[in-house]
């Protein structure tokens, strides 16, 4: 059944069109203004760069010194300038979450992540979860095969557990879909996630 | 000399083998400590990247590396094709562009690529239309033949009887199915592309190349430089995937060789993840119009079909040797055409041909049932025959028979089968039941193992094989410690390169039977010698030593034994040495063999108003000879079930039919499943001691076979309507559906 | 990737003034779709500003009269767990929808709002029109517009969250070129069909940036985004659909009804909305808002699916606002 009330137009005086804009934006117009016009007021004078820059950047615990371009991305640093390979390049985007790291302790793509843009964060990539249990469960749980999108992958668990230290199986089949493996060992992980929340290594 | 038998011990019998097992690289591959090729960073190596064509058939006017010289950083240019040459598919590579950072090659790229000009010619590249593919000049006739059981009389024409014995053969069925099928071109996207970093030491080349062929390619690379594959080492620690693209050198990376020599710096190119989908690798399509008769009991009495696909620019479709699958009807004609498209050849994808043959006719035999009304499994069942009479080929119907009824208990088929179309919708939520089934050979691949004890017991082998993650060295290890009686991490394993002793590409499910005979061939004759100089020393018979829990020990007399590590002691100075040798078919061997079955179902449920499917379960059960490392073994058939999945509902080629342009040639748009997307997959390992008694059989590719099938099935059991083409998107959910309106 | 200048500014006049004398000057915020595509090289600038460390951007505030003021730079994160975000279930559902924890952790409201489109005929490297419209009529158009594409633009709007701002009437503060410039404008003001190659799809003039989102106060509304993913993760959905929806005694009195990827903005469907305001909400009127939100689709040669896809998505996404089970999974 279909119930209509008696008139075609609604009652309201509210238009549609104007639905739920109302003089809440006003407020919010005042509000903003006034504080960026106090920060214009500050010192100006930000820096324009071009061509290589030494930069330094704080990877695994440690401040390193590194060259790079404006369009160098922070995963060309890892690889090529300090050895760091964990995270793969498979795709020029976060597509496939094989360049997962942790940024400032939450999980990001280095794909995407320009290495001037990482100055003054703290970047962890999977070589410092070497004694960490999420390396290791994937080996009893064997959920690597072809091992290119498992760094990627662990570092993904590692993040999705530091949130959720408990999750369940429904958890877990939710919230870890930013990875793609090939090979197919997403059954395995599934295990090796919900062993690391049994043993209770996570902090 | 003591005496050696190429046995395995029996099932009860070993301490290593058919144990679970760690694999040994796992730890590396976890931490992102495992080098790739990808991972190899050579000192002041270029960053290469190729060019690719921008049309999928044009005759190059201009190309010019002007351009790209002119960008900072680019350091060397290489054109591959010259003006006037035809290129016949989008992607292939026209230049390659080698500079000091990625950022510069690509940036010499686009620049070439800016001034490059071309003719259009003609694009052809929407070969599920078979009448499209014939106007357009595009089909060959391929394989095709009709067996029957009555012969033509004398005086009758050949063609004239076939056609007329097989419409007498419909016309007498009881039950006949007409039905069109089909399977999309996938691609392999390896996740790590196809490449190399190159250099030259002293006019040698060491190639560290992502291959699933370390002991085949030197070769490859040698003859188009003009070196000795001597001269040429072949370097792969892990491999980033490969199902069967990774077999050759590749010109891409043979000019990365090129420019090495040229510029007297190591190259680095390895494919763009675009290039890798384009390039790297796809498996045919294959499409079907079938007219099956069946008995009244369902047994299938006459097969007529024609098929047809593309594998690519030289034309080729799925072999007829697959149609119909598994099952071998008395009654059957088959005719098969190839068309040419412009996309890049195929290369051999994970059981190549099978999964095709598969999914586009155990869906006819599907429907056989749900025109009786009848349940898929007593349908398919019925149909195997005897091993005496046998309906099906590869394994036997015993086999076949026994994997269904395990496979059923585990699914629960008989309680949550329902009749095509039948069952409980909740909301638009609608589930059913598929299955289909496999077969594959799987016979192992020569290979040869060196293998060395040291005075101080350690033990190394060497070997030019690889593991694509399969599990290869853990494998080896295992063969190695059970048959020296020791533990696992006792074994130092080296693969990888092509400076080792020679074994097989890793294709076709041949590494697992090949290796284990090497390794357990040479490390039982290393025993037998180590066996001989226990025998001296404790003054007993050597026949009567075994290697056991790190010992060597007489079985007359437990208290004669002495340390693994004090017999090694007795080799002398120099290490122990024996090379272990596996050719095909040398010797009647009892250690491995090939032919396998494997039995899959599948459950899924789709919401019928957005055409979205599910998978809720998924069992899959696999023969498989003697297991070596039944958790290996497992991962495989997870990952192939996983592979299905993706084939089945996710993945496939998109060209466009306009330029054909391979246009979701991206991660983003190279639609795979994600973990939440595959729902519950039970594994079983069929292993009976008749089996067993084979001796080791490969696994790579069985069980990617069937998910296909089964998943059709599956979704036609839910709907009631069949979606007849491979992925089933939400797309082609929809319009079937459109196309058939709920009674 | 070609070479670029870099800035990185610390307050909004800073990015105006960067902005304004960059040559062609892209906004760096999360970087999740732009880096991509400069890698691609289909996008060149000459010049990238990160935005990502003006700390007026990364505001999040409740103001007066229970307006929330989200900074475009906030992460997608952030969002998803605020309580500030509490009363708008229809933001929360869209970013859930971006099934990637990097993606919602380096994503930001502003640069998931303004990402180009995914269309794949302009990431290939043909122009965002795709020769005026043509190769995409003619070519696979599977994932296109069914709505808004008569002219020359079919691609779809990507946003996943701009159909549940523009339903719960959000505004945008868009500030430049000059310094003093400062506008306020509906969300779906900021998005356009581009007419010809070179325009864009969004409606910022150069050295204009979008610096916070302005949500009005929820006024008892309730709200749902559904949208029609083919699996699991963080791609792209055939079809979406957000709502908002006011009730009285039973019966809704306002509505708003907007489909995400399906025209090459977020498509607004009054229809939609008139075909419910002053009935109740069941599987029925639901369904009728579907057919009403569709019944002028111009689906192209191979995206006829759409169409279903799209009346379903509304259906849901009312069905999901208020409350009730959807019917699907």
């Amino acid at each position: 059944m279909v119930h209509r009330t008696g008139t075609a137009e609604p009652a309201s005086g509210f238009s549609r069109r104007e639905f739920m804009r109302g003089s809440g934006a006003v407020a919010a117009a005042t509000a903003l203004a006034s504080q960026s016009q106090a920060i214009a007021q500050q010192a100006k004078g930000t820096k324009v760069v071009s061509g290589e820059q030494t930069i330094s950047l704080n990877v695994n615990g440690k401040a390193v010194q590194v060259k790079a371009e404006p369009r160098t991305t922070l995963l060309e640093v890892l690889r090529y300038q300090l050895d760091l390979t964990g995270a793969k390049p498979v795709s020029h985007d976060a597509s496939s979450g094989a360049a997962t790291i942790l940024v400032d302790g939450k999980p990001a793509s280095a794909s995407v992540m320009l290495a001037l843009a990482a100055r003054g964060k703290k970047i962890e990539t999977v070589e410092s979860l070497a004694g960490d249990a999420v390396p290791k469960a994937f080996v009893t749980h064997d959920a690597e095969q072809c091992g290119f999108c498992t760094p990627g992958f662990v570092v993904a668990v590692r993040a999705f557990l530091n949130q959720k230290p408990k999750a369940t199986e429904e958890e877990i089949r939710a919230g870890l879909n930013d990875n793609i493996c090939r090979c197919g060992t997403y059954a395995n992980v599934i295990q090796a996630a919900l062993a690391v929340v049994k043993g209770g290594a996570n902090g | 000399m003591a005496e050696v038998s190429y046995t395995w011990p029996a099932k009860d019998k070993t301490s290593v083998l058919g144990k679970r097992h760690d694999r040994l690289d796992g730890l590396a591959k976890a931490t992102g400590a495992a080098k790739y090729t990808y991972d190899i960073n050579l000192k002041n190596q270029l960053i290469a990247k190729g060019l690719g064509c921008p049309h999928a058939h044009c005759r190059i006017t201009t190309i010019s590396a002007d351009a790209a010289k002119k960008v900072p950083g680019v350091v060397h240019v290489e054109i591959l094709r010259q003006a006037g040459a035809e290129i016949e598919w989008e992607g292939e590579l026209l230049a390659v562009v080698a500079a000091e950072s990625e950022g510069a090659a690509a940036e010499g790229v686009k620049a070439m690529r800016d001034a490059l000009k071309y003719e259009a010619l003609d694009v052809f590249v929407t070969e599920a239309d078979l009448e499209a593919a014939k106007a357009a000049g595009r089909t060959t006739a391929g394989a095709g033949s009709t067996t029957l059981e009555k012969e033509a009389g004398d005086d009758e024409d050949e063609k004239e009887f076939e056609k007329k014995e097989i419409e007498r053969l419909l016309k007498e069925s009881a039950h006949v199915v007409e039905g069109f099928y089909g399977i999309d071109v996938i691609t392999h996207c390896c996740l790590e592309p196809h490449g190399s970093t190159v250099e030259w030491q002293d006019g040698k080349l060491i190639a560290h190349h992502s291959t699933q062929n370390v002991s085949g390619t030197d070769d490859q690379f040698a003859q188009p430089l003009g070196i000795t594959a001597g001269d040429v080492t072949v370097h792969c620690d892990h491999i980033g995937g490969g199902f069967g693209s990774k077999f050759q050198a590749d010109y891409w990376s043979i000019a990365a060789a090129r420019i090495a020599k040229e510029t007297g710096r190591p190259v680095k190119l390895m494919l763009d993840r675009d290039q890798e989908l384009k390039l790297g690798g796809s498996r045919p399509s294959g499409y079907i119009k079938v007219r099956l008769g069946a008995d009244k009991d369902g047994i299938i009495k006459v097969w007529d079909s024609e098929h047809w696909g593309t594998s690519g620019a030289s034309g080729g479709a799925v072999a007829q040797g697959v149609v119909p699958y598994v099952f071998t009807p008395k009654n059957l004609r088959r005719v098969v055409t190839n068309i040419k498209t412009n996309c890049a050849q195929q290369r051999a994808w994970r059981a190549p041909n099978h999964p095709q043959g598969c999914a586009i006719t155990h869906v006819a035999i599907d429907d056989l049932a749900a025109k009786m009304g009848a349940d898929s499994l007593e349908i398919f069942k019925k149909n195997l025959g005897t091993d005496d009479e046998p309906g099906v080929g590869g394994a036997k119907p015993s086999v076949y028979a026994a994997e269904m009824d395990i496979a059923a208990k585990l699914m629960d088929w008989k309680a949550k089968w329902h009749p095509h179309g039948k069952g409980p919708a909740k909301g638009s939520v609608v589930e059913g039941l598929g299955m289909a089934i496999h077969t594959w050979g799987g016979a192992g691949h020569n290979s040869t193992c060196r293998l060395k004890i040291y005075p101080d017991g350690s033990v190394e082998t060497q070997c030019g094989s690889q593991d694509l993650g399969t599990g290869t060295r853990t494998v080896m290890a295992i063969v190695v410690a059970e048959t020296l009686g020791l533990p696992v991490e006792h074994i130092k394993i080296n693969i990888g390169s092509s400076k080792y002793p020679e074994s097989g590409p890793s294709g076709g499910s041949t590494t697992v039977g090949g290796v284990s005979e090497s390794h357990r061939r040479a490390a039982l004759d290393a025993l037998a010698k180590i066996r001989d100089l226990v025998a001296a020393k404790l003054e007993v018979n050597a026949d009567d030593l075994v290697a056991a829990g790190g010992k060597i020990v007489s079985t007359k007399d437990a208290g004669k034994s002495v340390s693994w590590k004090e017999a090694c002691s007795l080799i002398g100075l120099k290490p122990l040495e024996v090379e272990g040798k596996y050719v095909r078919g040398m010797t009647p061997t009892t250690m491995s063999s090939g032919g396998v079955g494997g039995v899959q179902m599948a459950h899924v449920a789709v919401d019928r108003e957005t055409g979205v499917i599910k998978m809720k379960k998924f069992v899959a059960v696999q023969d498989m000879g003697l297991i070596v490392s039944p958790k290996q073994a497992e991962s495989q058939i997870y990952g192939a079930v996983i592979m299905g999945i993706a084939f089945a509902l996710f993945e496939q080629r998109i060209c466009d039919p306009k330029t054909g342009v391979f246009v979701n040639a991206e991660m983003a748009t190279y639609k795979l499943p994600r973990l939440g997307d595959i729902g519950e997959i039970v594994v079983e390992l069929y292993e009976p001691e008749s089996e067993r008694s084979r001796g080791v059989i490969g696994l790579g590719e069985p069980p990617v076979i069937s998910p296909g099938g089964a998943i059709s099935n599956a979704v036609a059991n839910a709907l009631g309507v069949r979606v007849p083409i491979l992925p089933l998107t939400p797309q082609r959910v929809l319009e079937a559906l459109a196309k058939t309106p709920k009674a | 990737m070609k070479n670029f200048e870099y800035a990185t500014p610390t307050t909004e006049a800073e990015v105006l003034e960067l902005l304004a004398d960059g040559g062609q000057a892209e906004i760096l915020a999360g970087g999740t779709d732009l880096v991509g595509l400069m890698k691609k090289m289909v996008i060149n600038p000459d010049r990238v500003v990160n935005v990502m460390e003006v700390p007026s951007f990364k505001t999040l505030e409740q103001l007066d009269g229970g307006v929330v003021a989200i900074g475009a730079t906030v992460t997608l994160d952030v969002l998803l767990s605020h309580p500030y975000l509490d009363p708008y279930p229809a933001i929360r559902h869209a970013i859930g929808g971006i099934a990637s924890a990097p993606l919602q952790c380096q994503g930001t409201l502003g640069g998931e709002v303004l990402q180009r489109p995914q269309c794949w005929f302009y990431r290939g490297g043909k122009g965002l029109l795709a020769a005026a419209g043509r190769d995409v009529e003619d070519g696979d158009n599977r994932f296109h517009a069914i709505f808004g594409n008569s002219g020359a633009a079919k691609f779809v709007s990507s946003s996943r969250i701009a159909p549940a701002l523009i339903a719960l009437g959000a505004t945008a503060r868009v500030v430049g070129p000059s310094p003093t410039d400062e506008q306020f404008l509906p969300v779906e003001a900021l998005f356009r069909i581009p007419r010809h190659e070179g325009e864009r799809e969004n409606t910022l003039l150069p050295g204009q940036v979008v610096t916070h989102v302005i949500l009005p106060p929820v006024d008892e509304a309730t709200s749902a985004t559904y949208e029609v993913r083919h699996g699991e993760g963080p791609d792209y959905p055939l079809a979406s659909a957000a709502a908002a929806i006011r009730f009285e005694g039973g019966f809704i009195k306002d509505a708003k009804i907007v489909l995400g990827q399906v025209a090459p903005t977020p498509w607004i469907s009054h229809e939609a909305a008139d075909a419910i305001i002053g009935y109740s909400l069941n599987e029925e009127t639901a369904e009728a808002a579907g057919k009403a939100a569709v019944a002028s689709a111009q689906p192209l040669s191979m995206n006829g699916y759409k169409v279903q896809l799209a009346k379903t998505a509304v259906k849901r996404a009312l069905l999901l606002a208020a409350g009730k089970e959807t019917g699907g999974f």
